[in-house]
């Protein structure tokens, strides 16, 4: 059982850790970002080769880690796929391109604002639009079907892979690139990325944490749960970023950020649209994925490659704004994501209410 | 009573809370609810409650069952 109270002190929680992670090394305002972690894994690797994001970032090891074992202990771990798995790397894909142009998975935009980072402000109200064009989806039907059983095996192998890219972290063979300028070679240590890693994942599997859901609640449900968490994130990071010198307001010079406002509303517009449709934020796609969703490791692996083609056909910004080629992925990625709203309208879903049957003893 | 049964098994959030929702307008008397995750079973639960319905869960299997009534 999650009650407010223990979402309110994971979201604190997050909020605290991003803050050690920035003050003992890694980018600003980017104690976690979970696209730009993903990006920065592509790049290591070698599935981009945008020198500057390239390392195989503990946190996100950590996070996989600590929400596998929490499930394992709490019996939450059950092994379901086969809800639309294709259409969920597309969603996945797409979500990370909306990111990249932004530069900042929902997470990261509530660090950039609590950093004092005002270009991230228009990113909110995309995220918000995309979100709320995602109800009206929802609410006329959207569905990407059920999922099955699978066997545990099926399951076992997400935590394998975070365990195999420990290795690769640890041994670094030389097929593997890490950073040595720009982002990815800003790093905290990783025995604390990866002990903070496995907190947010254990406190995320336990109280379901997630951004996008905290907006989709509050407008469907006025259900104020999930954005409580989403709240203390932002008072935690802030009170943090002032406390460590790291809080700088304004629009410009903002760190891994750019002022290109159009295409940061519009980024994070189709973030907020495909991560609804897919019923979570890519932080809570990588908690599911442990727990044994295989619709979210597929849709992992959709970001995974998002990330990068983001980087091999100059789609990601970078301070300067966005690029032209990351504008049009960003256009066809909104048609393709709307497009897969619409098609996926189901009006028959009250077939599943049963008149007058009694279930059970 | 015999209730009415909305089969919410293998829906990702927040569908089972859409559903939940969409069975309710249409027998505001209460419904049930059959779920196969604990993610959706505590979030229909609070759903419920907030709209002030009294919330039973019993176990069949592996799925959940809400009885959801006035």
């Amino acid at each position: 059982m999650s009650s407010k109270k223990h979402v309110i002190l994971a979201g604190g929680l997050v909020g605290l850790l991003a803050v050690l992670l920035v003050h003992f090394g890694n980018p600003a305002n980017m104690g976690f970002c979970i696209a730009c972690f993903i990006r920065d894994i592509a790049g290591g690797l070698g599935l981009h080769r945008a020198g500057v994001v390239q390392y195989i970032r503990p946190e996100i090891i950590g996070m996989g880690l600590g929400a596998w074992l929490m499930a394992m202990g709490s019996g939450d771990f059950r092994v379901r796929g086969g809800s639309s798995p294709f259409t969920r790397f597309i969603l996945g894909f797409f979500v990370m391109i909306g990111a990249l142009v932004f530069l900042g998975c929902p997470l990261r935009m509530v660090l950039r604002l609590a950093g004092g980072d005002l270009t991230a402000i228009l990113g909110l109200v995309g995220f918000t639009a995309g979100i709320l064009l995602g109800i009206v989806f929802l609410n006329k039907g959207f569905t990407l079907k059920r999922t099955y059983s699978l066997n545990k095996a099926e399951g076992f192998l997400f935590p394998a892979m975070k365990i195999a890219f420990f290795i690769l972290l640890v041994v670094a063979p030389s097929f593997i690139f890490f950073s040595e300028s720009g982002p990815g070679s800003m790093r905290a240590p990783v025995a604390l990325a990866l002990i903070a890693g496995l907190l947010v994942g254990f406190a995320g599997q336990r109280t379901r944490m997630c951004t996008v859901g905290g907006i989709r609640d509050l407008i469907m449900f006025k259900d104020a749960h999930l954005i409580s968490g989403f709240a203390a994130i932002f008072v935690i990071a802030l009170l943090g970023n002032i406390i460590t010198g790291n809080f700088n307001l304004g629009f410009d010079g903002q760190p891994v950020a750019h002022n290109d406002g159009l295409w940061n509303f519009l980024g994070m517009a189709l973030a907020g649209l495909g991560s609804v449709l897919l019923g979570g934020c890519p932080l809570r796609q990588v908690i599911l994925s442990a727990e044994g969703n295989i619709d979210s490791v597929i849709t992992f692996l959709g970001l995974l490659v998002g990330a990068a083609f983001a980087h091999n056909f100059g789609l990601a910004s970078s301070a300067a704004g966005a690029t032209a080629n990351g504008k049009t992925a960003v256009i066809i990625g909104l048609i393709v994501v709307a497009a897969i709203g619409f098609l996926n309208m189901d009006r028959s879903a009250d077939v599943t209410m049963k008149g007058d049957v009694k279930v059970g003893a | 009573m015999a209730l009415n049964t909305v089969d919410a098994r293998g829906r990702a959030c927040p569908e089972p809370v859409v559903l939940t929702r969409k069975a309710l307008e249409q027998y505001p008397q209460g419904v049930q609810v059959l779920l196969d995750n604990a993610t959706s079973r505590d979030n229909v639960r609070r759903f419920a409650e907030s709209r002030n319905y009294k919330v039973a869960l019993s176990e069949q299997g592996e799925d959940f069952v809400l009885t959801i009534t006035k």
